[in-house]
């Protein structure tokens, strides 16, 4: 479906901690949008969907999640590196929230989690997705806000005149 | 291969991250890590002095493909903490609710994650629109999870932590339309589920486990929803009872619990179901599946592919059942009384037996929770026919390639969600 010469959309989807729930609806937006999409958008990285992963030369990166380690991230400012424009997908990655509750955990619960903390080597803080990296935009919710999604990358579709 | 150190870091076309570590000397199985490698939000912490009409919307965040059933559970936890008896009209309405996500959760997995493996394509993206076979299966991918989604939309407002349902019911009630456009969208559906059933049945690969015990709630509707606790050896008991059968195990470098099921190794899911309670399908099911039911029981844990399949298939059987005789009357949910109680909620999500138990104080809020969600409980089995599956091949797999390939063929089999698993892990290393 996507081998064809026409000029592609380069895009990489990337999940850091969160539910996964806008991937979910991602993937159940394309139950609309294959016939439309899949020609005009190349999936260099999207583990969801397929094994294959090239984080290079990237038009758009779309990044689901908040940043809980600095393996994240290390990760999240490589693909800031590659992507010529990076979205921030979903409340845990535009807010940080509900992945981020345990920043206010009080002292009592952070000391229940603290051994975890130091054996996985978690942040001491979760982040946003903009406390690492600069975005360029923003589609919120919980799960994200299809509408904006579309919106978005139709905007994208356009400016990287894979659309006229 | 005699010698290999094999690392996966990610493994595709699952939900979340999962890696594993595999060591061979001479010829020998040293070592087989199979790891949950999400990142803790840590909910057991996160819900205690939430209150109970938050719980179910906030525990739903827990993983994005098994939402719904996380808030049906919740709910069905809190109701019964509270003594709470839901209408007819919100049980059948829940069962559509969870029939959708069945559809639209096997769906992902069948089509979109293990089908380009039947095809040796590495994406249902790659399928190509001119071989009309390919073309046929790209079109029924995105048409049968469509069926599901739509229904978990028409009911619950969104597939994905449906805003409708609620503690004591539902906050808006279908429109009659939308209800009937689902039906008519859902029995176009039939013949392409069909066909994968008959695809699973012909092209799937086999993998015995002997030494694999099952477990799975069931009634005689085979709802999801509802039923005792079946276990292997046939007995039936309270689903109440299932948390005192789980025996939890630390697995020092996985960011998830593992455990055992009285003692055994054991495997939730569609495959369970399947295997203990075929006989409990819609009729019109197992009159459409009669040749592929005779396969189950079976040990083959590439059978769970053709059991989601079938499923599939019953949900669908099972919604067209309700759609056609549901009036809607209004409704609003059922007044709650805060009071202080111990509620246990176990329900069948698509992965298989999920388990909550909360204890709620006076006035209302959560004082503690034990959530068990099925890849939890699958860890130690996925471990297990990973290492089965080498010992008996490594020699004759002469690249890393084929292993990677193999061994995400076994985790993906199992249908993993690790978004839900890694934020249930004990703290007993020590």
């Amino acid at each position: 479906m996507r081998d064809s010469i026409q000029k592609k959309l380069r895009v990489g989807w990337f999940s850091f901690s969160c539910c996964e729930d806008s991937t979910i609806l991602f993937t159940e937006l394309l139950n609309e949008h294959y016939k439309e999409w899949l020609p005009r958008i190349e999936f260099c990285s999207a583990i969801v969907l397929q094994k294959k992963s090239e984080i290079k030369n990237l038009d758009v990166a779309f990044i689901e999640g908040a940043i809980t380690s600095k393996k994240q991230e290390e990760q999240l400012l490589l693909i800031r590196k590659e992507a010529k424009k990076l979205v921030a997908i979903g409340a845990c990655a535009c807010v940080g929230m509900p992945s981020m509750q345990r920043n206010l955990f009080p002292e009592e619960l952070k000391k229940e989690i603290e051994e975890l903390i130091i054996r996985f080597q978690y942040a001491e803080r979760v982040k946003k997705v903009s406390d690492v990296v600069p975005v360029d935009a923003n589609v919120p919710g919980c799960p994200m806000d299809e509408k904006v999604f579309v919106s978005v990358l139709d905007t994208y579709l356009k400016e990287f005149g894979i659309v006229g | 291969m005699h010698t290999l150190d094999l690392t996966i870091a990610d493994i595709s076309k699952i939900e979340g991250k999962a890696s594993c570590d595999i060591k061979v000397r001479e010829g020998n199985v040293e070592e087989v890590k199979f790891t949950i490698a999400e990142y803790k939000r840590f909910y057991t912490q996160a819900i205690r002095g939430k209150d109970v009409v938050a719980l179910p919307q906030l525990t739903a965040r827990i993983c994005g493909t098994c939402s719904n059933a996380h808030l049906l559970c919740a709910i069905k936890a809190v109701e019964n903490a509270l003594k709470l008896q839901p209408t007819l009209q919100t049980i059948l309405l829940r069962k559509l609710l969870n029939f959708g996500l069945i559809i639209r959760d096997h769906g992902l997995h069948l089509y979109v994650f293990v089908l380009p493996d039947i095809f040796g394509k590495d994406s249902i993206l790659d399928f190509d629109v001119q071989n009309s076979l390919e073309h046929k299966y790209l079109d029924d991918t995105f048409a049968v999870k469509a069926a599901g989604n739509n229904l978990s939309i028409v009911v619950g407002g969104r597939s994905v932590h449906a805003p409708f349902a609620t503690v004591g019911g539902f906050t808006r009630l279908p429109l009659h339309e939308e209800l009937q456009k689902s039906l008519a969208e859902l029995q176009a559906t039939r013949p392409r589920i069909l066909d994968l059933i008959k695809l699973f049945f012909e092209k799937d690969t086999t993998l015995i486990i002997d030494d694999l015990d099952f477990a799975a709630v069931v009634d005689s509707e085979y709802s999801f929803l509802y039923g005792n606790l079946i276990r292997s050896d046939g007995e039936s008991v309270d689903s109440e009872k299932y948390g005192e059968y789980l025996e939890h195990v630390v697995i020092p470098y996985s960011h998830a619990s593992g455990y055992r099921f009285d003692g055994n190794v054991y495997m939730v899911g569609a495959l369970a179901r399947l295997n203990l309670a075929k006989q409990y399908l819609h009729p019109k099911t197992k009159e459409s599946t009669k040749k592929y039911l005779e396969v189950f029981p079976s040990k083959n844990i590439f059978h769970n592919n053709l059991a989601q399949a079938i499923e599939i298939l019953h949900a669908v059987d099972s919604s067209i059942d309700i759609l056609k005789n549901l009036r809607v009357l209004p409704e609003k949910p059922l007044p709650i009384k805060r009071q202080e109680g111990t509620g246990i909620g176990v329900i069948e999500a698509p992965r298989g037996a999920l388990y909550y138990k909360l204890e709620v104080d006076a006035s209302g809020k959560i004082k503690t929770g034990r959530i068990v969600v099925p890849t939890g409980q699958n860890q130690i089995s996925i471990e297990g026919s990973i290492r089965k599956f080498l010992e008996k091949n490594i020699a004759n797999i002469d690249s890393k390639e084929k292993i990677e390939y193999e061994v995400e063929r076994i985790v993906r089999a199992y249908d993993p969600c690790m978004s839900c698993a890694s934020h249930f892990l004990k703290i007993h290393w020590k």
